[in-house]
């Protein structure tokens, strides 16, 4: 005990000035991303906005910058978007559930699966680009389509959709499973009824996140032969498409000033979509969250 | 000490006198006919049962019946393996992939790990409430009919819910809010869902592996006194750490003990199994005595 009657003492100045300036230094951090953002935000907004009107949205694409719109390139990303939930969902849900509920972590097929899963995750995209060309668009002679575009962004988002369902999944407490087990249901009812409705939540989120890293890929679509100018809407699975990436990719290559207004428009379009959508998962999100 | 209150209790009717302690090292299984079980017939016969986790024994010998429409305790300290030996009842154990169970555990005569015993069939007769308790994230009516759905078992699903919720002492309290998520029920209300949720499917046997641990005194005791109700109709075997509780429910008490082995490893075995009174007045094994006079576990 000091004399002066203090008992404990206070933070050495040096022990502060370290403390402040650590804390400023990841305040910084944090201002470079968010701030580089907020600047194409108002740099995208300055450009574009002028140009956004609903005749840009429901023309299509033109070669005269004055009556271009982005008709078909929306469609095309919708239609991708759905037809890739239809895919990736279920399948990346069944693989989430088998590797959860089913398979024997003593296997060494299951853990190599599981490595192979986060690995692929990983992959760059227009790796996925390649498979698709070379397999699909090739191999099993679909051509340059819908379904092919669709089939390709599947692969790509699969793996993501496979971790956020198994995450999902497992964080449905043992407590429910044997809780549901003890009654005398069977492992599928015990799915069917308990885990998959206690997990939708989640994988419903996560699957949404997953879309809209699909929305914005333009590496594999350009790959396998997305049309870079369509001005007519995909008539089915086997139908020419483009993507609005893909459009904007194409705008902002024309020597056109014009053109590059068009492509900031379409930008602001394309990020009204995507924040849509994940502003969605994340009201999924807090709308169900679950303290088990 | 609650234990000396039971000890002076005028309710000592000790037929049998004393006999000295033995070693403590020895391991004493009352053989089924040593004790009578309040002259109950036995609903599970368990004869020499183990469990071992990848090849280490948690309990081994376990030899002992279970009396019909009795409440059976199974105490002792932590690690003696109680919730591990009660798991075998309704293969829950089954559920562990490391896990392997020896022995016979008869149920009415029929081995309840012979061939050809499905899992989920023992399940429907033998049911279990667990530690904590666990309704499922929806209503307190589905939490209700999803066994009797499951097991698609016939009749009027309203019918059953209410049954199973008088049965359950829980009725009064949610029948005006059945289709509320049964998270926002008390801690003890959701254990009392939880066993009316197992009563809907019309068990025989009901398991309850530690059922008051998460619960408040007074919940505590509505358990209680629900089952000593529900003995009139139901076998009943509850795994407690609560010695007073078993002392006063239940009508037999097993007390297992946990035996060092290989270092850290530790079995748990029976050493003794009696009529409840016996065991908290006039134990025959001394680590029995030790154990509920608070001196070990």
């Amino acid at each position: 005990m000091s004399a002066a009657g203090r008992v404990v003492g206070g933070a050495s100045t040096r022990d502060r000035v370290m403390g402040l300036a650590f804390q400023g230094l990841l305040i910084f951090s944090l201002l470079v991303g968010f701030a580089t953002l907020i600047l194409l935000f108002i740099d995208v907004a300055g450009d574009g906005l002028g140009k956004l009107s609903w005749d840009f949205i429901s023309s299509f694409p033109y070669s005269l910058p004055a009556r271009a719109g982005i008709q078909s390139p929306l469609v095309g990303t919708i239609l991708l978007m759905i037809l890739v939930a239809l895919f990736a969902v279920p399948i990346g849900v069944g693989a989430a559930l088998y590797l959860e509920e089913y398979a024997d972590r003593d296997r060494w097929y299951n853990r190599a699966i599981e490595i192979n899963i986060q690995n692929l995750a990983a992959v760059p995209s227009i790796v996925y680009g390649i498979l698709g060309l070379a397999f699909l668009v090739r191999g099993l002679g679909l051509g340059r389509v819908l379904l092919a575009g669709a089939l390709t962004l599947t692969l790509l988002v699969l793996p993501i959709v496979i971790i956020a369902s198994r995450e999902a999944i497992r964080a449905v407490p043992d407590s429910i499973r044997e809780g549901a087990l003890a009654l005398g249901a069977t492992r599928w009812q015990t799915i069917q009824r308990q885990i998959l409705p206690a997990a939708v939540p989640g994988i419903a989120t996560g699957s949404i996140l997953a879309l809209s890293r699909a929305i914005g890929e333009t590496a594999p679509l350009i790959l396998i032969g997305a049309i870079v100018f369509v001005p007519f809407n995909p008539s089915g699975l086997d139908s020419p498409f483009t993507a609005l990436p893909i459009q904007i990719f194409n705008w902002t290559t024309r020597p056109q000033e014009e053109f590059k207004l068009l492509a900031a428009a379409a930008i602001i379009v394309l990020l009204g979509l995507l924040l849509t959508m994940n502003a969605f998962a994340i009201w999924l999100r807090n709308k169900y969250q679950r303290r088990w | 000490m609650p234990t000396e209150q039971i000890m002076e209790s005028p309710e000592q009717a000790i037929t049998e006198s004393p006999r000295p302690d033995r070693p403590t090292t020895k391991v004493e299984t009352r053989r089924p006919g040593d004790a009578p079980l309040g002259r109950a017939e036995p609903i599970f016969e368990v004869r020499d049962v183990g469990v071992s986790y990848d090849a280490n024994p948690a309990v081994r010998n376990i030899t002992l019946d279970i009396g019909h429409n009795r409440i059976t305790a199974l105490i002792g300290p932590s690690g003696c393996g109680k919730s591990t030996l009660i798991r075998c009842f309704n293969r829950m154990n089954d559920l562990i992939p490391s896990a392997k169970v020896d022995g016979s555990i008869l149920y009415h005569g029929q081995d309840l790990y012979g061939a050809g015993v499905d899992p989920v069939e023992v399940r429907k007769l033998i049911g279990m409430v667990f530690q904590k308790p666990n309704p499922f994230p929806k209503s307190i009516y589905d939490n209700i009919a999803f066994g009797p759905r499951v097991i698609g078992m016939p009749g009027d699903m309203d019918g059953i819910v209410e049954r199973a919720l008088k049965r359950a002492a829980l009725w009064t309290e949610v029948k005006d809010r059945l289709k509320e998520n049964a998270y926002r029920l008390s801690g003890g209300q959701q254990q009392r869902l939880c066993i009316a949720r197992c009563l809907a499917v019309e068990p025989d046997v009901i398991l309850m592996d530690e059922p008051c641990s998460a619960l408040d005194p007074i919940a505590t005791s509505r358990i209680e006194d629900l089952m000593l109700e529900l003995k009139r109709d139901y076998s009943i075997v509850i795994v407690t750490h609560n010695m007073q509780q078993a002392a006063r429910v239940s009508d037999m008490t097993a007390v297992l003990m946990p035996e060092v082995r290989d270092g850290d490893m530790t079995v748990g075995h029976i050493v003794e199994y009696a009529e409840t009174n016996k065991i908290f007045t006039n134990p025959d094994n001394k680590r029995t005595e030790e154990y509920i006079t608070g001196r070990v576990g």
